[in-house]
């Protein structure tokens, strides 16, 4: 075994200890509210509760995409322009 | 410890993406590794919203109780990661094709040590 | 690559209205109902991906150029934009509006008379304000978009002296 591989192995390792450590640390899947007080959403209640007067949607996260966080909705248009953009020019034929 | 099932199935599509990518020497092997790690990141971020008995955040008529929602923001960052990971997927596929074109082998050990 | 048999595209045939339509459907009720502008546009991209499968990449290169797919997805992200800046500009229109930057500013008032109403639950269509016109434009863009990348990557690799059917 080369010394290339033995520190692949080594690498993997030590991610895969760290990751499986985290996994079972993590707080039980689905509490919050008010019995666990460090863990409480404010800014998505506030969302639920004022969403139908302040934007008029019945969709939640539409609201949430286009309205109250609509600037990273520009963002990754402009992502998916610079992908589509980058694809035209790898395949385009000089003439000559 | 059973209320744990769905970061343990984070950490397993995790690793498996990350030995592909870490000892396959097939081009098209390692895409789908990154590929994979991409997927096991939007299940964690779906995860992450989810209220002990709720529904999804869509307001009815008569029946809709604003207690009961899950929360709508990590839904919106995780549509987002996924159209970013659509365009960085169809970058990666049209520069194997040139690769290909270039040194026709798709191994990755034989490909980038001209020493000129 | 080369089209496929008689019987594969008489199916398309049939498929591909259906599919567009489902497709227009999830992108015109992105306010109403779970879908909107990128999930939208992605099934219509896929409905079009099935159009180039089914007839060959050399026959859809000859209808579609990329010319006007890229030209059609500029216009979908400067209505994206536009739509966006009209929230500083509408000030200096009527001075009853707020100015900010991505302000929706079609909701409660009688101006303008398209989208004003506020939704309580029970499926209007004349509500929510900026958010339908958004749902279009991102549709247009991505539908463009996608079916650019596959169209591009298709007639790039086909292969020289295959008899085309």
């Amino acid at each position: 075994m080369s010394k290339r591989n033995f520190a692949a192995v080594i690498f993997f390792a030590i991610v895969a200890i760290f990751l499986v450590f985290g996994a079972l640390l993590m707080h039980p899947f689905g509490e919050f509210g008010e019995a666990d007080q460090e863990h409480y959403p404010e800014m998505d209640q506030y969302i639920i509760d004022n969403t139908q007067e302040e934007t008029g949607a019945d969709n939640g996260v539409t609201a949430v995409v286009f309205d109250y966080r609509g600037f990273d909705t520009l963002g990754e248009a402009t992502v998916l322009f610079t992908a589509v953009a980058g694809v035209i020019i790898l395949f385009r034929r000089l003439k000559k | 410890m059973i209320y744990n099932i769905p970061y343990i199935a984070v950490v397993a599509l995790i690793l498996i993406g990350l030995y592909a990518v870490i000892f396959k020497r097939n081009l098209i092997k390692i895409v789908i590794g990154i590929t994979l790690i991409e997927s096991g990141v939007n299940l964690f971020l779906i995860t992450l919203a989810f209220r002990e008995g709720s529904i999804a955040p869509i307001y009815r008529g008569s029946g809709s109780n604003p207690l009961n929602m899950s929360l709508p923001v990590p839904h919106a960052l995780t549509l987002t990661s996924i159209v970013i990971g659509v365009a960085v997927l169809a970058l990666m596929l049209s520069l194997i094709i040139h690769i290909y074109k270039h040194y026709n082998t798709l191994d990755v050990s034989k490909i980038g040590r001209e020493k000129e | 690559m080369s089209g496929m048999s008689r019987i594969v595209k008489t199916v398309t045939n049939v498929a591909f209205p259906i599919v567009m339509i489902y497709g227009l459907y999830v992108i015109a009720h992105g306010h109403l109902t779970p879908g909107g502008g990128f999930q939208g546009g992605a099934v219509v991209a896929s409905g079009l991906a099935m159009l180039l499968v089914a007839y060959g990449s050399v026959w859809t290169m000859g209808k579609v150029k990329e010319k006007q797919l890229s030209v059609l997805e500029s216009l979908g992200a400067i209505g994206f934009i536009g739509l966006a800046f009209l929230g500083i500009l509408m000030v200096f229109v009527y001075t009853s509006f707020q100015g900010n930057f991505f302000n929706n500013f079609l909701i409660n008032q009688d101006k303008i008379p398209i989208f004003n109403e506020i939704g309580e639950g029970f499926a209007n269509i004349n509500t929510a304000g900026v958010i339908p016109l958004m749902n279009f434009a991102v549709g247009l863009k991505v539908i463009a978009g996608l079916f650019a990348i596959v169209l591009v990557m298709a007639y790039a690799t086909r292969l020289k002296g295959v008899k085309q059917k």
